[in-house]
């Protein structure tokens, strides 16, 4: 692949960057990203991956714009209230770079899917807007031996990390366990602060970019875990549980099948 | 009488039985286990291990709700 004057001229600002240059930007253009949930957290996720040149971007989502999510969803526009989410994102993408293929994949992800989603991309960036998917998600990904970027956000926080058991480290279940018994952090009527969607979104946009490029720090072994109303951020430690269901020395999660029950939640903030 | 030791839980210094776990900790807190992660001293406790890990005088423990927004 090489690239071309228009190329030349549009990552003008990464061909600069000497830890990214000709070779990264290759790498962008070659990588395949999928972004899980088209909403707060994906919305800056898809327009940063797609304004870096990242080739392939598939985007999961079963649901439609809303003019409720516009406060924060900021890769929707109002006239666009109604359409599915992932044909929204398709929209705005192809206005903003032709050299990216969105792939739309309109449907909500359950066991019996998601491996065939995940085995077409590289990395995935989980932004979703329930615990069902986001153990799913992280339980898929664990088999599939790929690389998670996984954020969330509630009312005026934002957790984010990066999960890669594969080249060692935690999963998302030595953190969290397992899903809490109901939803009350995840639902509507809790609220978030639009912008601080955007602040999450936009650390796990450069995350992904990382790991892609390869570049500085992973996130891997640490959350980061962000309070916008006292504007601090603190970094922790996390290890891989010996004791994980999943990861640890003696799984008992050996497939998707323990997800064959859930119904991927519908709550969404 | 046992003795008791003195933690930071959520910036708040507070007292505690001297060796208690982290599990006991979130029982006197009334906090739902199944719903946070545990922080000590700037690292998340595996969640197997909450009843096994004793605390210790000067521990800094934050509680990490759970949030699942996207």
């Amino acid at each position: 692949m090489s690239i071309s004057d228009a190329q030349a001229l549009r990552y003008a600002r990464h061909l600069n960057l000497s830890d990214v240059g000709p070779s990264g930007q290759e790498k962008l253009l070659k990588a395949r990203v999928l972004v899980v949930g088209a909403g707060g957290l994906g919305s800056p996720v898809i327009l940063y991956l797609a304004a870096a040149g990242v080739g392939t971007i598939g985007v999961v989502d079963d649901d439609e714009v809303d003019l409720s999510n516009l406060q924060r969803q900021v890769i929707h526009t109002t006239a666009r209230v109604g359409t599915p989410k992932a044909d929204s994102a398709k929209v705005a993408v192809g206005a903003l770079n032709p050299d990216v293929n969105l792939r739309v994949h309109r449907e909500r992800l359950k066991f019996d899917n998601i491996a065939t989603l995940i085995a077409d991309y590289d990395i995935v960036a989980d932004g979703s807007d329930n615990f069902d998917t986001r153990f799913l998600v992280n339980d898929a990904c664990f088999f599939a031996r790929k690389t998670l970027v996984s954020a969330a956000v509630l009312r005026f926080d934002g957790q984010l990390s990066t999960y890669k058991p594969h080249a060692g480290g935690p999963c998302y279940r030595c953190v969290f366990g397992e899903a809490p018994p109901d939803d009350v952090w995840t639902c509507s009527q809790v609220g978030i602060l639009g912008a601080v969607a955007g602040v999450m979104g936009t650390l796990q946009a450069t995350e992904v970019l990382k790991e892609i490029l390869v570049l500085g720090e992973s996130m891997a072994g640490r959350l980061l875990i962000h309070d916008a109303l006292s504007a601090t951020s603190r970094l922790v430690k996390i290890n891989r549980d010996p004791g994980c269901a999943l990861c640890g020395d003696a799984p008992t999660i050996r497939d998707l099948s323990i997800h064959a029950a859930s119904n991927g939640g519908v709550c969404s903030v | 009488m046992s003795a008791t030791m003195n933690i930071i839980v959520n910036g708040e210094p507070r007292a505690f039985h001297a060796g208690g776990s982290v599990a006991a900790l979130l029982t006197s807190l009334g906090i739902d286990r199944r719903k946070v992660a545990v922080e000590r001293n700037l690292e998340i406790v595996p969640k197997s291990a909450f009843d096994t890990t004793a605390l210790t005088d000067g521990d800094k423990l934050e509680i990490v709700h759970f949030i699942g927004g996207g």
